[in-house]
């Protein structure tokens, strides 16, 4: 159902990032990176004493006329975008959060592995994430 | 062993052989296997390598030392040259060529041979020694015969001595080695992938000056993967020597292994390959890896960390990205730490990797590891191990699921049984109507008729009477025959089912018995069948039979006051009254009455309670419970029945009834077992006096079994009543717990009859259709 997939890091620089190759890649590079101040906000919004019951998934992050966007940050700040296009009514919050609930699993999954170096480019994702993206198209 | 002169080359083919050999690392000895496969390689007749090994000692001293093995080396190029084997033969032949260990096919070992022979002062012509092994290993990739199988094993086996020199003598075979693997993509083709690890081995052979011969020969494998890796992977050169060792090839292993025939191993060889299982680890190869667990955790049950994993795979001088694949394919569990057999399949494709043979995308069936908690864990793990890569690293612990469900899944089937059967579960409240029923046909009966029909009622009802236990009225439920009760009343389990039929006896019962419904008021404490109100006669009687010391007062439940009269007259009868209560009460019985007890146990007191009648036959029957009676029944019983009656309980009704039945003597070796045997059960908690009553309660009895039972406890002091009554009294609890539980499912059991008769109204019409 995602047009475009991606994760970044606590820094704000992307670890993982996957579009549907139809579409012009760089356009939703560029809302993903719009999308992070977004997120950002909603994450301060929240304040310090929500922390704890701070929710992992942010929900819709701003819709534009073609597609809309969806967030999910995780404990250690590490960032899910999620970028869905809005053509596909049938997409439903529970269906969004279970793909969030899906990337995250695969998230702890690589990190998991010791091999992997934190901060390091992510290279496991991909037969989850075409599965995800082969759902939507 | 004489002296044994080797020249340079000699020595240097020697040692690398002996490397090769030399599993265990220990320089010393050489392991037998290996060197039989060496052996066997040389294409010798098998009277003539036993002829040598004899000759150079290994069988006298059992192994093979570094100077056995020289000498049996030495002795293995004797024989090929076709001198007679002897042992001066060692050293008075001259020029004795190296013994060539014969592994594969012609041209690439002769090639072999010749470059060998000629090029063993060549340390590293790289040059010269490169052509030859693309060649070979193009050759052997086209010649996947299973002709040359068995030789090549021998020479994949022995090639591994050159190998494993090659790390020491040359390291930068290592990229030679990969560029030609690159070249020779085996892919991890099902098909022995012989190909690759031929060049790869061949330049390492070659480069060596010393142990060419074998090389040559050797480059025809069907190299195990393993093998190669073996070399590169450890620091040091003795650990790639192991690890060259380490046949590690599936088909090498098993040809070699086997010291049959040629023919038999080529067979085997063929069947392996056949089999189509370049992944499978072999016996010898899951020992070593086993091995190297234990050396990082030496408990086979524990888990690698990954930090430690991750160095010990970092020694493989594979690429991070290549680690970081393999690691994702063997940890089955995303727990970021290793189990054995993890541990075992990502060495296992490490060693792969570096023999050449690209990494599967999902973890080979085989590497599976395999699932504990599962009984057909292997086809469990096969099947979604492949899912489970394939997809979302979620996935994979689903892999385990599946067999998990299908466990889970049994147990709520078993409760839908149970739920099922339990459905008849309401046995405690229709009991009680029905009991009443019971009782008071019981009590029409026990003037008329005590025969069977009624017999079964009165043990019914009795075992109603006693309550709450389902145990009780899974008494019933498994049947009118008192055995079926008993068993029923020994396990919960049965319940169900017993109950339920319980409950269709009684629903028949009821039914028998309409007008009869209206339970005779509870107060008619006289009534035989009180389940509840058994039990809190009894705790009164205990109360009662506490605060009175007279022998036997203790436990009547019916009749608690009337108890110390019963103990008086310690009547059989007092038994049968008693279904839980009486168990309890009986069980509390004043150990003083035992002799009166039963009497006590006697529910034909009760019986006379409630009929008022047969009292005397009760008490005569009473009597006739052998069994149960820990003592004579005396008259006792029939007092106690008296005594009950003004009780009038159910149980005692049921007693009665039980024991007039017993008189009848129609029936009476279902109803007065029974109750004999709830109060046996219950002795423990009751006084003697009470064992008779236990009697009854049969299902109480189940109950109280379970507790502490004492049997007939004659401890007639205070403190043995007070402990029955607190025996009785947890008891109760149980039983309360039981009935509740009871009804919840029977509660649950009529919504879901309620919603099938929905359904099925709905789909009636469609029935017409």
């Amino acid at each position: 159902m995602a047009v475009c997939i991606a994760v970044i890091a606590k820094e704000n620089y992307p670890l993982y990032i996957r579009s549907t190759p139809t579409e012009n890649e760089l356009k939703f590079h560029y809302m993903v990176h719009t999308s992070l101040d977004v997120v950002d906000e909603k994450i301060s919004a929240m304040g310090k004493a929500l922390v704890d019951q701070r929710e992992l998934y942010l929900g819709l992050l701003y819709p534009t006329e073609d597609y809309k966007v969806y967030g999910y940050v995780t404990n250690s700040k590490v960032k899910f975008v999620m970028v869905v296009d809005s053509s596909n009514t049938a997409l439903r919050d529970n269906e969004i959060r279970s793909m969030f609930r899906k990337l995250h699993n695969s998230y702890t999954d690589v990190m998991c592995n010791p091999f992997y170096n934190p901060g390091d480019r992510i290279q496991a994702f991909d037969n989850m994430v075409t599965s995800m993206m082969i759902q939507v198209c | 062993m004489e002296g044994l002169t080797l020249s340079d080359a000699e020595q240097k083919y020697y040692s690398d052989l002996f490397s090769y050999c030399d599993i265990e690392s220990t320089k010393k000895v050489v392991v037998n296997g290996r060197v039989l496969e060496l052996f066997r390689a040389a294409q010798l007749p098998n009277d003539v390598v036993l002829q040598i090994m004899e000759l150079c000692g290994a069988t006298r001293l059992g192994y093979f030392g570094r100077s056995q093995f020289y000498i049996a080396l030495k002795l293995v190029a004797v024989a090929q040259s076709g001198f007679p084997l002897r042992v001066e033969s060692i050293n008075t032949v001259k020029d004795l060529p190296l013994p060539r260990f014969v592994a594969s096919k012609n041209e690439q070992e002769s090639r072999h041979a010749a470059s060998y022979s000629s090029d063993s002062e060549n340390q590293g012509s790289y040059s010269g020694v490169i052509p030859p092994p693309p060649g070979r290993g193009q050759v052997k990739k086209g010649s996947v015969s299973h002709d040359t199988v068995q030789p090549r094993t021998s020479a994949d086996a022995q090639e591994p001595a050159s190998p494993v020199v090659s790390p020491q003598q040359s390291p930068p075979t290592s990229p030679h080695t990969w560029r030609k693997h690159s070249r020779h993509p085996s892919g991890g083709n099902s098909e022995r992938p012989l190909a690759g690890p031929g060049p790869f081995w061949s330049p390492f052979g070659e480069a060596q000056s010393g142990s060419s011969a074998g090389d040559a020969v050797w480059s025809g494998h069907s190299p195990p993967p393993p093998q190669e890796n073996w070399v590169s992977f450890a620091d040091t050169p003795p650990t790639s020597t192991l690890l060259t060792m380490h046949p590690a090839s599936v088909q090498d292993q098993t040809t070699v292994r086997t010291v049959a025939s040629a023919t038999t191993a080529i067979e085997i060889r063929r069947q392996s390959s056949s089999y189509d299982d370049p992944w499978k680890i072999t016996d010898e190869q899951r020992q070593y890896y086993v091995n190297q667990f234990k050396t990082i955790q030496p408990d086979l049950n524990g888990f690698i960390p990954g930090s430690a994993a991750k160095e010990f795979f970092t020694k493989s001088k594979l690429p991070i990205l290549e680690l970081s694949h393999i690691w994702e394919l063997s940890d089955f569990d995303k727990d970021g730490a290793l189990t054995l057999d993890e541990f075992c399949a990502a060495f296992h494709l490490v060693v792969a990797r570096k023999n050449g043979y690209d990494l599967p995308e999902k973890l080979p069936e085989s590497l599976m590891p395999k699932l504990i908690d599962l009984e057909d864990s292997a086809d469990v793990g096969d099947q979604p191990g492949e899912v489970g890569y394939s997809g979302s690293p979620a996935e994979a612990p689903p892999s385990k699921s599946p067999s998990m469900p299908s466990l889970n899944q049994t147990w709520p089937e078993l409760n839908q049984s149970s739920e099922d059967t339990a459905i008849v579960h309401p046995v405690p409240i229709r009991m009680t109507p029905s009991k009443i029923h019971m009782q008071e046909m019981e009590l029409k009966r026990t003037g008329s008729d005590h025969t069977n029909p009624t017999s079964p009622l009165l043990v019914k009802p009795s075992d109603l009477l006693e309550e709450n236990k389902i145990n009780s009225s899974v008494k019933f439920a498994s049947g009118n025959t008192v055995a079926d009760g008993y068993s029923s009343s020994d396990s919960f389990t049965s319940d169900p089912e017993q109950i339920g039929s319980n409950v269709t006896r009684q629903r028949s019962h009821s039914g028998t018995s309409p007008d009869n419904t209206a339970p005779p008021p509870p107060p008619p404490r006289p009534q035989p069948s009180h389940s509840r109100s058994s039990s809190l006669d009894m705790n009164r009687t205990f109360t009662v039979t506490t605060g009175q010391q007279q022998a036997g007062v203790v436990a009547h439940p019916p009749a608690v006051p009337p108890r110390p009269q019963p103990s008086q007259a310690p009547g059989p009868a007092v038994h049968r009254p008693v279904d839980a209560d009486g168990l309890i009460t009986h069980t509390s019985t004043s150990p003083q009455q035992i002799p009166e007890q039963p009497n006590f146990a006697d529910f034909s007191q009760f019986e006379v309670f409630a009929a008022s009648n047969v009292n005397d036959e009760q008490d005569d029957e009473a009597e006739k419970h052998p069994e149960v009676l820990p003592a004579e029944k005396a008259s006792d019983p029939a007092s106690s029945l008296r005594v009950a009656k003004t009780d009038s309980k159910t149980e005692e009704k049921t007693a009665a009834s039980a024991p007039a039945n017993v008189s009848k003597g129609t029936t009476p070796l279902a109803p007065p077992p029974k109750p004999v045997r709830r109060r046996l059960k219950s002795e423990d908690e009751l006084r003697p006096e009470v064992d008779e009553h236990t009697q009854k309660t049969g299902v109480l009895a189940a109950v109280l079994a379970s507790q502490p039972s004492i049997p007939r406890s004659v401890g007639k002091d205070k403190k043995a009543i007070q402990a029955s009554i607190r025996r009785n009294k947890e008891t109760n609890t149980v039983l309360a717990r039981l009935n509740s539980e009871l009804q919840q499912q029977l509660k649950d059991v009529l919504e879901e009859r309620i919603s099938l008769e929905v359904q099925l109204e709905q789909l009636r019409p469609f029935s017409h259709l």
